[in-house]
């Protein structure tokens, strides 16, 4: 029986238990944070919600109008339940938007690079081993010594971190796959070059740059977390997961954990969900591996 | 004692528990091989030939496992025998070459420290002696100024160098035992010869028995005294090497010798065998070569059960074939 | 050997030239240099010398030039917060940096490649398939948090450890340094184990993955084959063989060690480079910024070439020029 490509990939998937509870983790997660103002007991940007009384109360606290914190509250009053769910919302729109932006930068970069050759090829793999060569923290922390914190800055900055990655998996799968005989038919019938580019390259290196583009979500909301956590990212006035944590840092030596401790959970459970099923569809898509 | 077989092989299983099934590499072997005697063991590839071979030196590793049969060295059972004890013979007293002499070595440790730790596994000697007892060896199977080469790494030697330093180390403790699984087919021909003429040399200069595997027959015919032809994980045909070759009874043998070109035949047409070996999950029942063999007929369904149609013969066929191969 | 190293330098000096023309735009693409150069609080007169001291008058390639000539000779401006150069503010505080980083990376190795080893030859054993799964949990853990965590548990609950500084130090070669003294080796555990958590996983997997290679070798076998020990078979044979990519990859991971170590040292205030580096974009010392940046290139360029060293004299093949 001839199965699909994409049935086969479905099924090689849903093989691993594991990577498929990942993948339903990520699903409720990316619900929770897109209901986060529906479902939050209380808005954690509403000033007027909040009340300074309500401060650092231990999780199951009740507030003085009855609310229950039941992960606790921030030194603000917050509740920590709701700052999460929000906080979800901003670290999975940065590290989504950020791999996103660069999956389409580096793509594009790579396959032109794989495409034009020469000098322009050589340039544009030079940048990228340059790039690849540094950390990229200390990349990121350069950006925003320069430009100031900020959301976009931050997205800016991961765009910049991220982009090679994807220009040297889209390059090397252009090559192989410019190699094949279709390729060359292609070529043959005088296709426009854009065409046979973007209708016969590009669909045929997906499956590499998917695999690439999960982890760097991973990546990307990880270093978020650990920028706005240096005081280097997102504002203020709307915290992240990282800066939720940050937050707690002074209360935690009074022996009050839960402050960064919840937000840390819900930025773990979201980062290795993403990896398990990173991995995954690394072994799933991956076609030395197949048969 | 002098009667007692080197090596003594009895009704030897070892299988493989794959998620497919129990995949039996080796079916039933029982085989001998007497003192400073030379056995060929021939077969295709997936035989279960170097299955054989690492049974005996203890080396299968899980999901393998010897599931029944008897390994007799010396006298000796080997099959249950504890791990320490299988490590006092490994490399003493049975060594093993190996097929690809571009893998066997170590490639990022040098030559004396290869060689002198299979002295020291074994003996207590100084690392002076152990050396010096190396180097001995080096010069025995004719590697040049070996003193310089001890010091170098395997990649600065070429294959059949290489193998020249497997066959050195091998008969570094004067082992009763040799297991050559295919020793000489990654080799180009002259030096295929070279070796040949090395191991027959030193084996029976000191008598070692040789189990030699192969799938050339032309190997054999110049080396071994007796040959034990493998099919499917069996032994189907042995005998004095002679006697085999020039009169195979069993239609694989038949098969084997007629697909080998030779000069005295030119312009006639190759034999070959008809279809692939079977899969070792799935093999028919009753003799395995029926699906292939022109003789087959219903009898064939059942197992051939072993037969001496001559002294110091044994075979497996019901239809035995007579004479010498076509010409 | 020789042609090969002078290449190796050539080429790092390119890639440090090509990093300071990054730094040196990024500077000018900025904003106007003489805000981000000179402090905010001088005065007119001041401004005006420190431009012509700059030579922020003259065109741009020119400047370059000026930066560029003042780097070689040392001199990368002055801290506008400590008044001192920023140079000699940040090699101050390297060695803190240097102990850290150095001690987690030695630790990943102590604690990842016998872990590595273990579930490498029992794959399938509960242990080692729990080794492996922690290894996930070591790649996706969150590095200021799991920090946090440590401070949590084995400084305030536990109260064993000090969470913040490096404790009593003791001087070598003119350096004080906290692996001397025993107050200082408790206060270095901790930020240690939390910087090193990353590479225990990198190197419990290589390791993993490179003895799952290394047994069914030939050589392996024929190693065993020899009637050696299994001690002597997977400490000699198989270490041997996966040692090469280990070294490579750890001694790769120095440099992002380096750069992590920002995170670490906020979290445990070491008094490092990272930081150092974190306080002045706080405040905006950008002077210290530019040194940092050009130390740290300065550094990873070093590392890489001394990986690249070591690895010849790991393995004879490359050792010689390719194979014989």
């Amino acid at each position: 029986m001839e199965q699909s490509p994409a049935r086969r990939v479905l099924s090689d998937f849903a093989a691993n238990k594991v990577a498929l509870a990942a993948l339903v983790v990520i699903a409720v997660i990316v619900l929770l944070a897109l209901a986060a103002s529906l479902i939050a007991p209380q808005n954690p940007y509403d000033l007027a919600q909040l009340d300074i009384m309500d401060g650092r109360l231990p999780p199951g606290s009740a507030s003085a109008d009855g609310l229950t914190f039941w992960l606790g509250t921030d030194d603000q009053g917050r509740d920590m339940l709701s700052g999460i769910l929000y906080g979800l919302r901003i670290s999975l729109a940065v590290g989504a938007g950020s791999a996103i932006v660069a999956g389409i930068i580096g793509t594009a970069l790579g396959l032109s690079a794989a495409y034009a050759g020469g000098r322009i090829e050589a340039a544009i793999m030079r940048l990228v081993d340059l790039q690849l060569s540094f950390p990229a923290i200390l990349v990121a922390l350069m950006i925003l010594a320069f430009l100031g914190k900020g959301v976009v800055n931050v997205m800016l900055a991961l765009v910049i971190v991220e982009w090679a990655s994807y220009a040297r998996t889209a390059r090397s799968a252009a090559l192989s796959e410019r190699a094949r005989e279709y390729i060359e038919a292609a070529e043959c019938l005088a296709l426009p070059r854009w065409r046979v580019v973007f209708r016969h390259l590009l669909p045929n290196c997906l499956p590499p740059l998917i695999v690439i583009g999960t982890i760097q979500v991973a990546r990307a909301i990880a270093l978020e977390a650990t920028l706005s956590f240096l005081g280097l990212g997102v504002p203020i006035t709307e915290p992240s997961l990282g800066l939720l944590i940050a937050n707690g840092y002074q209360y935690m030596l009074s022996g009050k954990y839960w402050i960064s401790f919840y937000p840390g959970i819900a930025l773990l459970v979201t980062i290795m969900a993403i990896n398990l099923v990173g991995d995954q569809l690394r072994d799933v898509l991956n076609p030395r591996l197949q048969r | 004692m002098s009667d007692v077989p080197t090596l003594e092989l009895r009704d030897l299983n070892t299988v493989f528990d794959t998620r497919a099934g129990v995949l039996r590499a080796v079916d039933g072997v029982t085989l001998s091989v007497g003192r400073g005697e030379v056995l060929g063991l021939v077969g295709e590839s997936g035989s279960g030939k170097s299955v054989t071979g690492f049974s005996i030196i203890g080396l299968i590793d899980p999901p393998g496992r010897i599931a029944s049969g008897r390994i007799r060295f010396q006298g000796r059972e080997l099959v249950g025998l504890a791990e320490p004890e299988l490590r006092r013979l490994r490399g003493r007293h049975i060594a093993m070459i190996f097929q690809d002499p571009m893998m066997t070595l170590n490639p990022v440790l040098r030559i004396d420290t290869q060689m002198m730790e299979t002295i020291q596994a074994h003996e207590r000697v100084s690392g002076a002696e152990a050396r010096s007892r190396s180097r001995d060896a080096l010069g025995q199977v004719g590697i040049p100024s070996p003193d310089e080469r001890l010091s170098a790494y395997p990649h600065q030697f070429s294959g059949g160098m290489r193998q020249r330093v497997a066959i050195a180390i091998a008969l570094l403790h004067n082992p009763a035992l040799i297991v050559a699984d295919e020793p000489t087919t990654a080799l180009d021909v002259t030096i295929q010869a070279q070796i040949l003429a090395v191991v027959q040399k030193l084996a029976s200069e000191r008598g070692t028995s040789l189990l030699w595997i192969t799938h050339d027959l032309s190997v054999v015919a110049g080396l071994a005294d007796r040959v034990a032809v493998m099919y499917a994980g069996r032994i189907v045909e042995s005998g004095a090497v002679d006697a085999v070759l020039d009169n195979p009874m069993h239609h694989y043998t038949r098969g084997l010798i007629g697909s080998v070109p030779s000069r005295n035949r030119r312009g006639h047409k190759l034999l070959q065998i008809p279809g692939m070996t079977p899969s070792p999950l799935d093999r028919p029942a009753g003799c395995a070569f029926r699906t292939r063999c022109a003789a087959a007929d219903a009898a064939c369904e059942t197992e051939p059960a072993l037969t001496r149609p001559e002294p110091g013969r044994e075979l497996r066929c019901f239809h035995p074939a007579h004479g010498a191969v076509a010409a | 050997m020789a042609g090969w190293l002078v290449r190796r330098l050539v080429q790092a000096g390119f890639v440090m030239l090509a990093m300071s023309a990054i730094v040196f735009v990024g500077l000018h693409a900025i904003g106007n240099p003489v805000d981000i150069l000179i402090s905010p609080d001088a005065d007119q007169a001041e401004r005006a010398r420190a431009i012509a001291a700059l030579g922020l008058d003259k065109p741009l390639w020119e400047q370059y030039f000026f930066f560029l000539r003042g780097a070689v000779q040392g001199d990368l401006g002055r801290s506008f917060v400590f008044n001192e150069p920023a140079l000699k503010l940040i090699l101050g505080r390297m060695p803190a940096t240097l102990e850290l980083a150095v001690t987690a990376v030695i630790m990943s190795v102590l604690v990842g490649l016998p872990l590595g080893l273990f579930a490498g030859l029992y794959p399938n054993s509960i242990a080692g398939r729990t080794v492996m799964a922690g290894s996930i949990m070591g790649f996706s853990l969150p590095g200021f948090w799991v920090g946090l965590m440590l401070i949590m548990v084995f400084a305030v609950t536990l109260g064993w450890l000090p969470s913040s500084g490096r404790g009593t130090t003791a001087e070598l070669f003119g350096v004080q340094w906290s692996f001397l003294t025993r107050d200082g080796l408790r206060h270095l555990l901790m930020p240690a184990l939390n910087l090193s958590l990353f590479n225990i996983s990198l190197v419990l997997r290589l390791a993993r993955a490179g003895v799952r290679e290394t047994m069914p070798l030939d050589y392996i076998r024929f190693a065993r084959a020899k009637g050696l020990s299994p001690r002597r078979v997977v400490f000699v044979h198989v270490l041997r063989n996966i040692l090469i990519p280990v070294v490579t990859v750890v001694g790769l991971e120095l440099g992002s060690t380096i750069a992590f170590s920002v995170v670490t040292e906020s979290v445990f205030a070491w008094p490092g480079m990272g930081k150092l580096i974190i306080d002045s974009i706080n405040v905006l010392d950008r002077p210290v910024i530019v040194a940092y940046l050009m130390i740290v290139v300065a550094l990873f360029v070093t590392i890489n070439l001394v990986v690249d060293l070591l690895y010849t004299v790991l393995d004879p093949r490359v050792r010689l020029g390719g194979r014989a």
